[in-house]
């Protein structure tokens, strides 16, 4: 039986556009780009030139600290663009995709035949190794550490994220497959479910830890997890993995080939017909929203809303992301917003009149609804913001670059995502991500 | 309102000139400006700055009114016995008195505001629209205007600006304005001839004329002619906002229910408080009789109801920026703020107001505090590393 980790504080917008459980496998993409600024303490060096034909799996870009590290292209076709902005920094890839896939061959293997470095090796050598990240940091993982376990995350808790049912259904096999490789890279391992949603095939695993949480995001976050269940401590390191990633793992072993298809969640005000899909990641969204968005003034995001990036109709889906969410623009001045009643208006505190609505769901918009200011308020980040830190100290730190007070404030514990509530309810407005991202950052430099 | 907006538009000042602040301020006041996010959530919450300090304002109202009823109340019961409280007379007698107190505070608060708003290059922030309400409600009625304003400047320039601005400040500002004129001007801040409105005309035309306040008559004898239901309701002389601990407690109550103010400040500072006079009580027993036994004799109830405690623990203990910033951190500041208040009230008759001060200290020492209860955290991390 799984132990049970109850999380009070959070909070779970309530949006409009929720997925249904439909699944519809999107057709091969006109285009697959693939971002850099996606791969977090990575210092892309590119592996291919304009012109070249490369198969699936094969390397399109490397880190430049570990060349063995390297971005596979998730199709086989021909690089059509490099596009490299200011001072020559690689901005994205594009690639042309063929009308099928090939794709190259890494060999399939049982997992038990292999010794731990072979494993490693066959990761490395297909690019699914691109797919694990570390903490402290948030980065993609260095195959070189010794992690004192291996966290696969299978209950992301994001608004409309696209349910686990939906994202394992057929790919049970795999995703067995997938965590016998992930067992064999440290001493522990630990699958982290949703409070009542566990599926059979979890219970079918043999040596893997189970937690479940129940309550409000962010208890679907990987810091709120570790830190219950096994807080990192300063030199330490965890590798972390989406379930959907371990079905990419398992299909390389059993398959011997690099298959990136993933399940993400269409959302939003914004979409005709909210629903799940099986893409590539870096499809066009060209595709994928084709007769999806009508009207005018929508944005549309890659990722969630809470952490995800603006994208245009002509971008791709990030390569890390699960969901393509959508919200109307709040371009509109707000004729005395702040001083009338505002019986619509969300928010968590109750300074406006919408606590006489509780169960409302609201068709936010990506208005600021005020301007930046000063820290001012204390203590409100507390009630969106489940761990053991002092929220509200630590960014100060960050904000006043003190490395040394970041470190005991427990910036190794936290990841940008972690403070995305606390930036919603913000009073003041500001932009905690993005000085969370940047202190992450610059201690890695200074670290590494 | 797209008419407006255009108008608004279309008189926009060039960005370099001090106007340019100005306008953008009472842009921001009349429009939310249609900002979208560009980083981060793209959702955000309705609540800003604004709305918080509006929030305080609502909660102030009620003290703010029945201040203004009861400072034609304390004025013409002098004239006339049996004066009925809730009357046309009294009020307007008071928002005569008042309102021009709140006009100059706000002025000169303002116009020192946006003046380091143009400098600095950033917007006008708005925590003195709180400030500016605080400070006229913390005086005594009879203080001459330009004293109000010369204190409101001290307390936005020295209080506030120096540090840089409104979230940096260690002082809160409303009590840094209060505090500069009970020291600069001494008799136009405490005795008995500054809490009804135009003392010594009173004192000219009617025999027997007190203007004492329940604490002034503690202090010269040992006794108060007001029960402590009067000044519960707040029928009592007093600085204009802090006699009704009943008006006070509604606004506490709202400032509470919107998650704007810090229950646990007030709960813990009237914790304090109540252990301090409890201590006072039990002690005053075994002492010769005299003043000092009389004072220290004085029911803890007593002591939250008459002067300024109500209203300290609820509006000016409470400011986010110069309290505690740590939860556990509010608990301590707050049961200090109750001990030292009883303590300077008490020890001091000399300064009935021991609130004022009080709070100024523990303003200083919150960081402290903080400091404290956040390295409990750092210790605990480091403890568990070395495990």
């Amino acid at each position: 039986m799984a132990k049970v980790h109850r999380v009070r504080k959070g909070y779970d917008l309530k949006l409009i556009g929720s997925p249904s459980s439909d699944l519809v496998v999107a057709p091969q993409p006109q285009r697959v780009t693939l971002y850099p600024e996606d791969f977090k303490g990575f210092s892309p060096k590119l592996s291919v030139k304009e012109g070249d034909r490369i198969l699936a799996g094969d390397a399109v870009f490397y880190a430049k600290a570990d060349p063995s590290v390297v971005v596979p292209s998730p199709v086989s076709g021909t690089v059509a663009r490099v596009v490299r902005g200011e001072k020559r920094v690689l901005q994205f890839v594009e690639i042309a995709p063929d009308a099928v896939n090939e794709y190259r061959d890494f060999g399939a293997a049982k997992p038990s035949d292999l010794d731990r470095a072979q494993i490693l090796e066959k990761l490395k050598a297909s690019g699914v190794w691109s797919l694990v990240q570390m903490r402290p940091y948030g980065v993609v993982a260095k195959p070189g550490d010794q992690p004192k376990a291996v966290f696969v995350n299978s209950m992301d808790t994001a608004p409309h994220a696209p349910h686990i049912d939906v994202q394992l259904a057929g790919r049970e096999s795999s995703f067995v497959e997938g965590m016998e490789v992930v067992k064999r890279l440290s001493d522990r391992t630990v699958l982290t479910v949703r409070e009542g949603s566990s599926l059979p095939v979890f219970e079918s695993l043999n040596g893997v830890e189970i937690h479940a949480f129940s309550g409000p995001h962010p208890s679907g976050n990987t810091s709120l997890h570790i830190q219950q269940i096994s807080p990192l401590n300063k030199g330490e390191v965890i590798w972390t993995l989406t379930a959907q990633d371990v079905c990419v793992l398992g299909e390389l072993f059993s398959t011997g080939t690099c298959r990136m298809e993933r399940v993400i969640s269409l959302t939003g005000s914004g979409v005709r017909e909210p629903k799940h899909l099986q893409v590539l990641p870096g499809s066009a969204l060209s595709g994928i929203l084709a007769n999806q968005i009508d009207a005018d003034g929508i944005r549309i995001i890659s990722g969630n809303v809470l952490t995800g990036i603006h994208v245009g109709k002509e971008d791709a889906l990030h390569f890390y992301h699960h969901q393509i969410a959508t919200l109307p623009e709040g371009d509109q001045p707000d004729f005395l917003g702040w001083l009338l009643p505002g019986f619509g208006k969300f928010s968590l505190s109750r300074t406006f009149f919408s606590w006489l609505t509780p169960s409302k769901t609201f068709a936010l918009d990506t208005n600021m609804h005020g301007e930046q200011r000063n820290f001012v308020m204390t203590g409100q980040y507390d009630r969106v913001f489940p761990f053991d830190i002092y929220p509200l100290q630590l960014l100060k730190a960050m904000w006043a670059s003190d490395i040394d007070k970041m470190e005991q404030l427990g910036i190794y514990e936290v990841v940008e995502e972690d403070f995305a509530l606390c930036e919603v309810i913000c009073t003041s407005k500001q932009p905690l991500q993005e000085l969370v991202r940047e202190a992450l950052d610059t201690v890695y430099t200074e670290m590494n | 309102m797209k008419f407006l907006h255009n108008f608004i538009e279309k008189i926009r000042p060039a960005e370099t000139s001090p106007m340019y602040t100005l306008h953008n301020a009472i842009e921001t006041f009349l429009f939310v400006p249609g900002h979208t996010t560009h980083s981060g959530a793209h959702v955000r919450d309705a609540i800003d700055l604004k709305r918080t300090m509006f929030t305080v304002i609502i909660a102030l109202l009620p003290a703010l009114v029945f201040g203004m009823f009861n400072a034609g109340y304390q004025h013409y019961r002098w004239l006339s016995p049996d004066l009925a409280f809730w009357t046309v007379d009294n009020l307007m007698y008071g928002a005569m008195r008042i309102m021009p107190m709140i006009a100059v505070t706000y002025i000169a608060g303002l116009s020192i505001e946006i003046y380091f708003a143009y400098i600095n290059k950033h917007a006008v922030n708005e925590g003195f629209l709180v400030s500016g309400m605080l400070i006229p409600l913390i005086m005594p009625i009879d203080i001459p205007l330009w004293m109000v304003a010369i204190s409101t400047a001290f307390a936005v320039l020295f209080g506030k600006e120096v540090f840089g601005g409104t979230g940096m400040n260690v002082l809160n500002p409303a009590l840094t304005a209060r505090a500069f004129a009970f020291f600069a001007y001494p008799t136009y801040m405490s005795g008995d001839k500054v809490w009804i409105g135009d003392s010594a005309d009173l004192a000219q035309k009617v025999d027997g004329f007190s203007g004492a306040t329940a604490l002034g008559q503690y202090a010269t004898t040992g006794t108060t002619s007001y029960s402590a239901w009067d000044a519960f309701l707040g029928y009592i002389p007093g600085s204009i906002g802090e006699t009704s601990a009943l008006a006070i407690l509604i606004g506490a109550a709202y400032l509470i229910y919107s998650g704007v103010g810090s229950w646990k400040i007030m709960l813990s500072g009237a914790l304090g408080a109540l252990t301090m006079a409890l201590i006072f009580n039990s002690v005053s027993g075994s002492m010769d009789p005299g003043p000092m036994k009389e004072y220290m004799s004085i029911p803890p109830h007593f002591h939250l109801v008459f002067g300024s405690a109500a209203f300290a623990l609820v509006f000016m203990a409470t400011d986010p920026v110069s309290a505690a910033h740590t939860e556990t951190g509010k608990w301590i500041y707050g049961f200090m703020i109750g001990i030292l208040g009883i303590l300077i009230r008490v020890f001091n008759p000399a300064y009935p107001e021991g609130w004022m001060l009080a709070i100024l200290l523990m303003n200083t020492l919150a960081p402290l505090v903080d400091y404290y209860v956040v390295d409990s955290n750092i210790q605990k991390r480091l403890k568990r590393a070395k495990a």
